[in-house]
């Protein structure tokens, strides 16, 4: 590519200007990704992996890339990005820049953790970065955005915990989006050596004005032999906004994975979440809350993938929906041959505030091995209302009740965490969430 | 004197007539026992004075200090004073006891005043060591996973914390066994004063002897049949309802 290459469907996207930027490996997988994005068609209603998504809502019309921020958008995303009190650091992104890197008492360097935005980890953990750098696509469907992303996406966080390295406090990394009609592309890789163990929490965010926005995040996380991982994600993306996120995980020999995405902002959302279990001994355990009000629409797809004997899969998926909005969980259990004494599980529940709300759960089993254990099971209900006349009878009203009640509902989750601190800031974020959604300047 | 009054009270489900005019008068600093068979309109009575939706008040009033309630949402009765300690209380599950509680008695006060947090789980733990109440209740979902036990004291300890002006008690004795009525008896008795007026429901005189009332009602077929002092539930107890439905007849 010798000139500026202008997108017919986002502006001010150059791919040459990027690629100053970074070393040619990686500007060359770029260039591919950007013919596989051009070459791979939108998604289409007959396309099973898109089944009762409302893709007439995925446009790419009009989005920029790469908006320096201002001096008010760094202030204000620095001053919105508290981390919680035991964090062992945080890392503030504005468009794609990453703007602050804060280490509590230099604890990850002294430990050898390298924790490094991907923009210097491309030149500074080359290797490492090329193996695994977008080295798992979900492969649930949406990989023409995922492409996109490989193409665009211009920094993010890289975190490598080494071996026998243990953090028990959580890495904090905002991602803030500032204006109309930017387009972002996040991006977090969590590599962890033999016998390690991190906390990695990524909030995506909105600044004061932000909307319409285009983001498209990956997380992939490769969980070492006998390491754990706890990884959550908050998406408050701001109102009107196309959001795609990928999540992949990898795990090693007695490895354990825990990951929990909150979904609350966005306007049509497509969320991509895998496992892989390559090894024996492997445990991941796949979480997410979602409330939805207005019209938004939240589609998930899932695969929970063993590959090797003795692993176990545990999923659950909450969803609390209000007003017209829509829901759509689609999620697989796959045992491949060989993979015996697997043991899954699925879970999908959905609570429906209003009539008009509407949740769609398919799950899935595809078992070729014998002797395993996998369960799945969804559902979905309404308020019971004798628990709402039990609340109603203590003197709150209707709204407040009804409230209490979501969020009680969504609170399980929350509870598998073991890290009270980070339960109570995402907890919340759901208080914000139904703040917003009851103001009706925002409905 | 201040006082809950039931005049005449009809009240129905699905067409269904249960209560068959219902008269009753709950003076603030008295204790009021309803004791009646089975299907009598007890447990009915309870949830028409709260306002449960299902059932329909088709004539009638209920009063409190000389104000219709019946035209009142359910949460408002209660911001007036009124409580309903339930038979089968509900779980509320991933609400705390400590969060519930507090939202309730936020909902009491002026809008824009907030609740006092250090003086709220003062009384909180002051209530729950009254009830025999580990203080790891305030962390529990609501009712979910409880014992009978543990939810009628729970009940209580609401009853306690919101400081009603009336409450009604609707078999709070059920499920329970001598230690634990005991103790839901005592946290109830602790309760008693004159700005309290109670209307206890229950099937068993057992639970008479715990928490003495100063009159006892007799309820069937949607009915008061007879009224007395609390020698009346002792009558009951030995010649057993029969005896009043066919006096009655």
């Amino acid at each position: 590519m010798n000139t500026d290459t202008e997108s017919p469907v986002l502006t001010g996207v150059s791919l040459d200007n990027l690629n100053n930027r970074f070393p040619h490996w990686f500007s060359e997988e770029r260039s591919a990704a950007w013919s596989r994005f051009e070459s791979l068609p939108m998604p289409t209603r007959t396309d099973e992996r898109w089944r009762f998504s409302g893709i007439n809502r995925i446009s790419l019309q009009g989005y920029t890339t790469s908006l320096e921020p201002t001096h008010k958008e760094i202030e204000e995303a620095l001053a919105n990005s508290a981390k919680v009190e035991n964090s062992a650091g945080r890392m503030v992104l504005v468009n794609d820049h990453v703007v602050l890197r804060e280490e509590t008492e230099r604890a990850l360097t002294k430990l050898g953790v390298v924790w490094i935005p991907i923009s210097e980890a491309v030149t500074a953990q080359a290797g490492i970065l090329r193996e695994h750098f977008m080295a798992q696509f979900t492969g649930l469907g949406a990989e023409k955005f995922a492409h996109l992303h490989r193409a665009l996406v211009r920094d993010g966080v890289f975190l490598y915990v080494p071996d026998n390295v243990e953090i028990e406090d959580p890495i904090e990394n905002y991602y803030w989006v500032g204006g109309r009609k930017t387009a972002v592309f996040p991006h977090t890789l969590v590599i962890t050596g033999v016998n390690a163990k991190v906390t990695v929490v990524d909030h995506y965010f909105g600044l004061e004005g932000a909307e319409d926005t285009l983001a498209i995040g990956v997380n992939d996380l490769f969980v070492g032999d006998g390491s754990a991982i706890t990884y959550i994600s908050t998406q408050f993306w701001p109102g009107k906004s196309l959001t795609f996120h990928f999540n992949s995980t990898i795990l090693g020999r007695d490895s354990c994975a825990k990951s929990l995405n909150v979904h609350l902002g966005g306007d049509f959302n497509r969320a991509e979440s895998v496992s892989h279990l390559t090894a024996p001994g492997g445990r991941s355990e796949m979480l997410a809350v979602t409330l939805a009000t207005g019209e938004q629409e939240f589609d998930q797809r899932t695969l929970q993938d063993h590959q090797q004997p003795n692993t176990s899969s545990d999923l659950l998926y909450k969803n609390t929906l209000d007003h017209s909005a829509r829901s759509i969980f689609s999620g697989l259990i796959k045992v491949e041959p060989g993979a015996h004494r697997t043991d899954a599980y699925q879970k999908v529940r959905n609570l429906l505030l209003s009539n008009d709300a509407e949740a769609n759960s398919m799950p899935g089993l595809e078992i070729l091995a014998d002797d395993v254990r996998c369960t799945h099971g969804a559902t979905s209900g309404q308020i019971d209302p004798e628990e709402l006349f039990y609340l109603k009878s203590r003197g709150l009203n209707e709204t407040i009740s009804r409230r209490l009640i979501a969020n009680g509902f969504l609170q399980e989750v929350f509870g598998r965490l073991d890290q009270p601190a980070l339960a109570d800031k995402l907890g919340s974020y759901i208080e914000k969430k139904f703040d917003l959604s009851h103001d009706p300047k925002k409905t | 004197m201040p006082t809950l009054e039931i005049k005449d009270l009809h009240a129905s489900i699905n067409g269904q007539p249960i209560l068959k005019g219902v008269s009753l008068i709950i003076p603030q600093g008295e204790v009021h026992a309803i004791m009646g068979p089975n299907g009598s309109g007890k447990s009915t009575l309870a949830k028409v004075i709260a306002g449960h939706e299902d059932y329909e008040v088709t004539s009638g009033d209920v009063l409190m200090d000389g104000e219709s309630i019946l035209e009142m949402e359910v949460d408002e009765r209660s911001r007036k004073g009124l409580f309903l300690a339930f038979q089968y209380p509900m779980e509320v599950p991933g609400v705390s006891i400590a969060n519930f509680l507090r939202a309730a008695i936020q909902s009491r006060l002026p809008e824009g005043k907030e609740l006092e947090v250090t003086e709220y789980y003062q009384q909180l733990y002051r209530e729950m060591d009254r009830l025999g109440m580990d203080r790891s209740f305030t962390s529990r979902s609501v009712n979910e996973g409880f014992s009978g036990g543990e939810k009628k004291r729970n009940e209580i300890l609401q009853m306690a914390m919101l400081k009603p002006r009336y409450a009604i008690l609707d078999e709070t004795d059920s499920g329970l066994d001598i230690d634990a009525l005991k103790i839901v008896a005592n946290g109830v008795n602790a309760l008693r004063g004159p700005d309290l007026g109670i209307l206890l429901i229950t099937h068993y005189q057992r639970l008479l002897d715990h928490i003495v009332p100063d009159n006892v009602h007799v309820m069937a077929n949607g009915r008061i049949l007879r009224s007395g002092n609390k020698d009346l539930a002792l009558e009951l107890e030995q010649k057993g309802y029969d005896w009043i439905l066919e006096s009655a007849a």
